[in-house]
């Protein structure tokens, strides 16, 4: 791999080598052009920014990543050492940003369903996505979300035709392996549920070895109106590995999206969950469970925007935390002047497994209309000694008593994940990662 | 079985007990009362192994072993069981499982081999039977929403499953109305053996009628100050506590 200097010029060279490289659709390319100079003019985050004031990603500014071409040698042996749930349906798989066919399967996938590459689809049928790229994420405030577009080359596009539910999930496989070089990946999923469609959609992320790297994620969603979509995105980075993830998500007349964001692993990893309730009726749910230990940061930032009347949306994140790992939620719920009868419910539970971890959390509410309702609450606390004491005294070990309780604490967002092998998978991790000796 | 020798506890910076004597053999039941706050719930703790309570002094011998150098959960699987004043509601923890995992705990330490889950609902079926206890309550969480009565009729339940050597039941009987403490009392009595012993902490007579104590003892200001038959029970009903704390061989601080 070519060495390359760090710092901002790193990155204008790699864009400059990535546009020259790849044929793109004009429109495509202005865009990223676009993304590259906003990326340019913001920099990178400092904790100087309100929405970044206790996340701080100077070790990812700091580290001059490889945007890498194609690694067609990753091959299935690596895959299945990532031990990813199988969800036994169509199955898109993504090496550092990159398509992979031969380790994909759009089997069983019903007629006026299609799940391909942005790639081919820019090539072959741009115009199905280039409306939609770039829409919901904007380029204009948000470092990441420039990023990714600047280097926008690769990622999954789902297409669901009005009417249709798809029976298995759609799985999207992002993986990130630098092989001892810090790559970054900017994957990005489009998915386009049309009318009164129904689709489940499971991210999985992961990475590999000692080495930093960046999976810098975008997804965005459009649930027409009476469609209903569940998305998931299960983060289970490298213990070196850095995510960011942004997922944006428009919501038409009487539909219904839920996110799950789960969040096992990573160095540092950001979810951002921002979902415009622009159609009457319409319901959101963004669920989140994240586990921190050692030193990692956890970031959890949404914004639910309630657009239109008679819109439902409900957020519950959890957070286990242990070691001196720290995280951030912030929670923001904008009602619109228009947005009457809104029921807006928010809260952020947190349990600290040990002194050194800390939450940060911020609820922000920004009400213009009058006829709404609006909840939302944050709560830390430590496994209850009391409950901890009753099941010792019926013979439980400490540490069983205290896997028990940590397992309770996340019960109900587990028995929210409908997808039973997700679900039975979280379950498996939640016990082997959880920290259960005192000392956390 | 049981052997506490002037045994002194305190919780924070308060001494709580001053002093406990009291030997309890195998197959007798004691009934210890008390006012309230005198230290009851204390020492039942202190034998069950409650975190915060401190032992300042003395000791206590379980089946000849140094009982407060066990954990928790060694003492239950030693066979202490300690029915709870208030017992706490864990939300997200299902009641049979516990109990599996419990029962199996105890059996693995005492050589027995685990048991399978038909054996383990035939086992539960028959103690629930016992206990009259409706069978929704095993497949929730750990007495969330359970009524008074259901969480203490539910802690009878979890000592006829894990069959302890000595149990103890901290004011069990308060909160149920005279059929539920009947059918308590009877579950009591069921599991009442020549190798099994009970203490038994209560503020009324009206259960000892049901569960007929051997000793009845006197518990004030972190001191037995009285012992006595069953007949006791009968006079501390009629006369209250104030005529024993102000006896003087028993005000001494
Ligand atoms: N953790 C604690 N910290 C401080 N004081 C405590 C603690 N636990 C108990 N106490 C106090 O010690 C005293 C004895 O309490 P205990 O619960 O043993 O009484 P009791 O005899 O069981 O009373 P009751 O009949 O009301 O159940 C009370 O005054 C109580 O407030
Ligand atoms: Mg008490």
């Amino acid at each position: 791999m070519t060495q390359i200097a760090t710092g901002a010029d790193s990155y204008a060279a790699q864009f400059a080598a990535s546009a020259q490289a790849s044929a793109l659709p004009n429109a495509l390319a202005s865009l990223r052009d676009d993304a590259f100079h906003c990326f340019d003019r913001l920099g990178f985050p400092t904790t100087r920014m309100e929405d970044w004031r206790f996340s701080n990603v100077a070790p990812i500014a700091q580290t001059p990543f490889v945007a890498p071409e194609r690694t067609p040698t990753y091959g299935q042996a690596a895959l299945d050492a990532l031990s990813l749930p199988k969800l036994g349906g169509p199955e898109l798989v993504f090496v550092n940003g990159w398509f992979m066919p031969g380790l994909s399967t759009t089997d069983g996938l019903p007629a006026g369903v299609r799940a391909r590459s942005l790639a081919e689809v820019l090539v072959s049928d741009p115009d199905t996505v280039l409306p939609h790229l770039g829409r919901l994420a904007r380029i204009e405030n948000h470092a990441f979300t420039a990023l990714n577009t600047a280097f926008l080359r690769d990622g999954a596009v789902i297409e669901i035709g009005a009417g249709i539910v798809v029976d298995a999930p759609i799985h999207l496989v992002f993986i990130t392996t630098g092989g001892g070089v810090p790559v970054m990946s900017q994957p990005r999923a489009l998915v386009l549920a049309d009318a009164n469609s129904q689709v489940r959609v499971v991210e999985s992320h992961a990475g590999e070895g000692d080495t930093p790297y960046l999976n810098n994620t975008l997804t965005e969603i459009v649930v027409a109106d009476g469609a209903v979509v569940d998305h998931y995105a299960i983060v289970r980075e490298a213990q070196a590995g850095f995510r960011i993830g942004g997922l944006f998500a428009r919501l038409g007349r009487a539909s219904n999206f839920s996110s799950h964001a789960i969040t096992l692993s990573g160095a540092i990893v950001r979810h951002e969950a921002h979902v415009v309730l622009d159609g009457e009726g319409a319901v959101c749910t963004l669920n989140g469970l994240y586990l921190g230990n050692g030193q990692q940061l956890v970031d959890n930032q949404t914004t639910m925007d309630h657009a239109k009347p008679h819109c439902d949306s409900y957020e519950l994140y959890k957070g286990i935390l242990s070691g001196r790992s720290r995280a951030v939620f912030n929670g923001k719920i904008i009602v619109r002047l228009d947005a009457q009868k809104t029921d807006a419910k928010q809260s952020n539970k947190a349990l600290l497994l040990s002194e050194d971890a800390q939450v940060t959390t911020k609820p922000q509410l920004e009400i213009f209309a009058d006829d709404v309702k609006c909840t939302h609450g944050a709560t830390v606390g430590q496994l209850d000694a009391e409950s901890l004491f009753y099941l010792r005294s019926r013979a439980l070990s400490e540490a069983q008593a205290r896997q028990l309780l940590i397992h309770a604490f996340a019960a109900d967002l587990l028995s929210h994940i409908k997808i039973d092998a997700v679900r039975r998978q979280l379950d498996t991790l939640l016990t082997e990662r959880l920290p259960v000796g005192a000392g956390g | 079985m049981l052997e506490i020798r002037d045994l002194h506890a305190s919780a924070g910076d308060r001494q709580i007990l001053k002093g406990i004597n009291l030997t309890v053999n195998a197959g007798e039941v004691h009934a210890i009362m008390g006012p309230n706050g005198s230290g009851k719930s204390t020492l039942a703790g202190v034998l069950a192994g409650r975190d915060g309570l401190e032992v300042t002094g003395g000791t206590v011998t379980f089946k000849g072993q140094d009982l407060l150098d066990l954990e928790p959960e060694e003492r239950a699987r030693e066979g202490v069981f300690l029915a709870f004043q208030y017992p706490v509601e864990i939300p997200g923890v299902n009641n049979a499982y516990l109990l599996k995992a419990g029962l199996n705990e105890v059996r693995k330490h005492r050589g027995e081999p685990e048991l399978d889950a038909m054996d383990f609902m035939t086992l539960i079926r028959e103690r629930m039977a016992l206990l009259q206890m409706d069978d929704t309550l095993l497949s929730r969480p750990v007495n969330e929403g359970f009524s008074g009565g259901e969480k203490k009729r539910n802690e009878i339940f979890q000592m006829a499953v894990l069959e302890p050597t000595l149990a103890i039941l901290d004011e069990t009987d308060s909160g149920l109305d005279i059929d539920a403490l009947k059918t308590v009392a009877g579950g009591v009595n069921a599991l009442r053996s020549p190798d099994r012993s009970m203490v038994v902490v209560t503020h009324y007579q009206r259960l000892l009628n049901y569960i007929v104590p051997d000793f009845v003892h006197v518990l004030s200001g972190g001191r037995i100050v009285k012992s006595g038959g069953k007949e006791l029970a009968l006079e501390l009903e009629a006369k209250g506590y104030g005529w024993i704390e102000t006896e003087p061989a028993t005000a001494s601080v």
